[in-house]
């Protein structure tokens, strides 16, 4: 009898810790897959945080490349795309473009001149809704080879330690190349004397089903004037911005879009490695900006130029860093239009 | 034959076990692709969409179903607050499979993203752009993620103590198989030895 009356109360026992188990063991796999239990991965709000400047990130701003100027215009496709994608946009015809120059800082207190890296997003809307986004940068490459290796150089670059860059460089040798571009390619007076190159490679896919890797590049058919670069560091704190709205005011600026082909064997998951001069490439169309607004309360402001957001006819390569741009870009959106108040727009009302 | 008023219908269990796997693979699926800059970002938050989509439309199937099936009643003895936890636990998870995926569309609409399903399915925007609504969607779809987690979690832990302490029948009523075939043949085994 006594045995009897035991028995239940164990069996008892023993089903709450089976229970136990189950709902401790669940919440743990979610948190492990959720990163609160590993300290070191790399999360994007990990990269967001490195991109700050020491006095901290702007509130309310991108937090990277975050000095820039609205465009709007249109994409003029020429037609010759459609032989190596069947996304709409590179059937010959118009469509809205949408975009924003930058320099490449985090620091919303840098002069135009003392930021190396220029850059453009651009959204491209064709009618049948499937939008082009890029954002491309004025180098010829990327200044390193992983998105871990690009954490490694904010932390090198933010380190206190002297030898920190010398030793992030003599581990990620492909930065003594970026470094070198860095210090000798002429500098130019304007946005609009640029070119802009995605650098991550894409797959795109024509209407036969036949794929091909593929880069681009816009190339300004403004001539690019050199500047001493110390004679940039005398103008104005904001003089590309106040640059390119005269020109734009003066008359529409273009540039040539050009779809460069790998062949096999190029490398398409390192965007710090440049293709051979040689390798064929494509004129697309002309991307023909006719309208400069301020970001405050411009169209380009709501925009998260998102590397992964293609048409039907393009996808991602093996190249890891449009992943990586979008799930950073995306913390960086998150956290800008939460702090919409710390960049009040001027006007009030919904925006065009 | 077993009483029908006894078990949901079998398109109901169906229904329940399919969405189990599709939510549980949702919410691992959320938490994870947002910790991570990884190439596996992409498909993730990919199927994330598609996969929400889905979910949208196997609950409101699921709602139909049960407006007109109904479902067993609860066991006479179970204690009036068990009753209340179980009748509004389970009002909190038919609203969170529908209201989560209808966030998360409307977040991406006040983002002025476009949202993009399986093979290239566009979803009209639901809104427009803007960044306070953007915001608020944003805390909504998070933390009522963590919050159906949570409660998937009592889900789990109530069926079990249901079968495993109560043995009253009421997680029979949802089993994949039919359990009482196999107490039958438990039972039968048991008058054999």
């Amino acid at each position: 009898m006594l045995q009897q009356r035991k028995s239940p109360l164990r069996s008892v026992l023993v089903s709450l810790v089976v229970i136990a188990l189950v709902i401790g063991g669940s919440a743990v796999a979610f948190a492990y897959t959720a990163g609160w239990l590993s300290p070191h991965r790399l999360t994007p709000g990990k990269m967001i945080q490195a991109l700050a400047p020491p006095s901290g990130a702007a509130l309310g701003h991108r937090r990277n490349h975050v000095k820039g100027i609205c465009f709007t215009g249109y994409f003029e496709a020429n037609g010759n795309g459609t032989t190596l994608s069947r996304a709409e946009v590179f059937a010959r015809g118009q469509y809205p473009a949408l975009g924003r120059f930058n320099v490449g800082t985090a620091d919303l207190d840098a002069a135009d001149a003392t930021v190396r890296v220029r850059g453009m997003g651009l959204r491209i809307s064709p009618p049948d809704g499937q939008e082009w986004r890029s954002a491309m940068i004025d180098p010829p490459f990327f200044p390193v080879s992983t998105p871990q290796a690009f954490y490694g150089l904010l932390l090198a670059s933010a380190s206190k330690d002297p030898n920190a860059m010398e030793a992030f460089t003599a581990a990620n040798p492909e930065f003594a190349t970026f470094a070198a571009w860095a210090k000798s390619a002429p500098w130019t007076g304007s946005y609009a004397e640029e070119r802009y190159n995605g650098l991550n490679s894409f797959i795109f896919t024509d209407g036969s089903g036949a794929e091909h890797a593929v880069r681009w590049s816009l190339l300004p058919a403004a001539q690019p004037v050199p500047v001493p670069h110390d004679e940039l560091l005398k103008r104005g704190f904001d003089f590309l911005e106040q640059d390119i709205t005269e020109r734009v005011g003066n008359g529409p600026q273009r540039w040539t879009m050009v779809v460069t082909i790998a062949d096999p064997g190029d490398p398409t998951a390192d965007p710090s490695k440049a293709w051979p001069e040689q390798r064929r490439s494509v004129e697309v169309g002309t991307l023909v900006v006719q309208r400069i607004e301020p970001e405050r309360d411009g169209p380009c402001r709501e925009i998260n130029f998102d590397p992964t957001v293609l048409p039907l006819g393009m996808r991602t390569s093996d190249d890891p860093f449009p992943a990586a741009r979008s799930s950073a870009y995306r913390v960086s959106y998150d956290l800008r239009t939460a702090e919409a108040k710390d960049y009040p727009r001027t006007e009030t009302g919904a925006k065009p | 034959m077993i009483d029908a008023r006894h078990r949901f219908t079998p398109l109901q269990r169906l229904l329940h076990w399919l969405m189990a796997v599709c939510l549980l693979a949702m919410l691992f699926i959320g938490v994870g692709m947002v910790s991570t800059v990884m190439p596996k970002y992409l498909p993730l938050i990919s199927i994330h969409k598609s996969l929400g989509a889905a979910i949208l439309i196997l609950a409101l199937i699921r709602l139909a179903v049960r407006w007109r099936y109904g479902a067993p009643p609860l066991p006479a003895n179970l204690p009036e607050p068990m009753k209340l936890a179980a009748h509004l636990s389970h009002y909190a998870l038919y609203g969170l499979m529908i209201i989560m995926p209808l966030l998360g569309w409307a977040m991406l609409s006040a983002a002025a993203y476009p949202v993009v399903l399986y093979e290239g399915i566009r979803l009209p925007s639901l809104l427009p752009q803007s960044d306070g609504l953007h915001t608020l969607l944003w805390d909504a779809h998070y933390y009522l993620a963590l919050a159906f987690f949570a409660l998937v979690l009592m889900h789990v832990a109530a069926a079990l103590f249901h079968a495993l302490v109560r043995h009253d029948g009421v997680f029979e009523t949802m089993a994949p198989v039919s359990v009482e075939d196999r107490s039958q043949l438990r039972d039968e085994i048991a008058a054999a030895e």
